[in-house]
């Protein structure tokens, strides 16, 4: 079931693909489409959506696990680890190089003005994605969702339990709640 | 053996973060600011702003910034494959058994459980990164308020709350406010 397609062609595309997408996250699921469904046909419609489906439930970042479960698709195991090398590559090249310019300018005044700008404005942005996240994960099971998210907030902020810790009571909360009860029964 | 603490670290962060984006930030402040003091909050925030103006996910530049930060480009190389090693486990393994029609609804299930409780988390993230780009060593008090950044923050705000105004051209914008703002207020260096 292994598609004809080289494993240099697999790197280049993806090493290409993740140089230019901006944002990480869905940003690159429409250009993957693009490249293997669209120009190549190498994958349909189907295989995209459940490949998509897969990435987003695990952990890390999706458009990183939507490459490597493209390229397994694409050529196996093999396919995976050349479609993940590829894609954090440009990554590496380029923020390894930001950080030298970084440490060596982020005191000249310039510099300095411009992050503390900057600063102000992601911190904004931040409030703002974190008040939409909640309305998004408050739309549905309203209690439950409102209830964990409260929960994980004090634990962490006011009884500085570990993130590592909470993340995992998260998880069996929902793997416990949704086992016993039916999705329409959580309120 | 700081580069073996380096991949640990970022394996745990990858294995983690669950809920994509900024779902790495509580993790990171955790790991690599509170635990390890590897970065400070401002220089938390300063990534953040440099991560959406470059290309890649905030996850993967996180961990060659720190590793850079730590230990140079071998950091930087440890600390991104760290990273990334837990979701390729989990995603050939899952790809192994969902390319052959089986479907995994535990997984399903605890994000249901995640999903919320993630965003409480990252709330603390943002406050964090607020505190530190507004005050002075993150203490509130007027003495310590940074007029520009408070400026940015409120013009930041409104906009993208308003207009949802594109994100890059928002910290672009930022960025130049705050040369502006420091050139009146401390005079031309």
């Amino acid at each position: 079931m292994e598609k004809d397609i080289k494993l240099s062609e697999i790197f280049l595309t993806f090493f290409k693909i993740n140089a230019v997408t901006f944002g990480g996250g869905y940003t690159i699921v429409p250009v993957i489409r693009d490249e293997f469904m669209k120009k190549r046909g190498l994958i349909d419609e189907e295989e995209m959506l459940s490949l998509v489906a897969l990435a987003q439930s695990g952990p890390g970042a999706m458009a990183i696990s939507t490459s490597l479960l493209t390229g397994y698709r694409l050529r196996g195991w093999k396919g995976a680890l050349t479609a993940l090398l590829a894609s954090v590559l440009p990554c590496l090249i380029i923020i390894s190089i930001i950080f030298y310019f970084y440490e060596a300018f982020s005191t000249n005044f310039w510099v300095k003005s411009a992050l503390m700008g900057m600063g102000g404005v992601i911190s904004a942005v931040l409030i703002i994605t974190v008040f939409d996240m909640g309305k998004a994960v408050l739309k549905k099971h309203n209690y439950f969702s409102l209830l964990l998210m409260t929960a994980a907030f004090v634990a962490s902020y006011f009884f500085k339990v570990h993130t590592i810790i909470i993340i995992v009571v998260l998880a069996l909360t929902g793997l416990f709640t949704f086992s016993v009860l039916s999705e329409g029964k959580v309120k | 053996m700081v580069l073996l603490e380096l991949f640990w670290v970022f394996v745990q962060i990858g294995a983690f973060a669950f809920g994509g984006g900024y779902a790495v930030l509580p993790l990171i402040q955790r790991f690599v600011v509170e635990e390890r003091g590897w970065l400070s909050i401002k220089e938390m925030t300063d990534l953040v702003s440099i991560s959406q103006m470059t290309p890649g996910p905030i996850a993967i530049n996180s961990a060659t910034f720190v590793g850079t930060k730590v230990a140079g480009i071998p950091g930087a190389i440890v600390a991104t494959l760290g990273n990334v090693t837990p979701q390729f486990i989990l995603m050939m393994t899952l790809a192994y058994f969902i390319f052959r029609d089986k479907k995994i609804g535990f997984l399903d299930k605890m994000l249901k459980g995640l999903k919320p409780g993630i965003v409480g988390l990252i709330a603390i993230a943002a406050i964090s990164m607020f505190k530190n780009s507004l005050f002075e060593g993150g203490i509130i008090s007027v003495a310590n308020l940074s007029v520009v950044a408070l400026a940015t923050f409120i013009t930041g705000f409104a906009l993208r709350l308003i207009t949802r105004f594109d994100l890059i051209v928002l910290i672009i914008l930022g960025a130049v406010m705050g040369i502006i703002g420091n050139l009146l207020l401390v005079g031309f260096p």
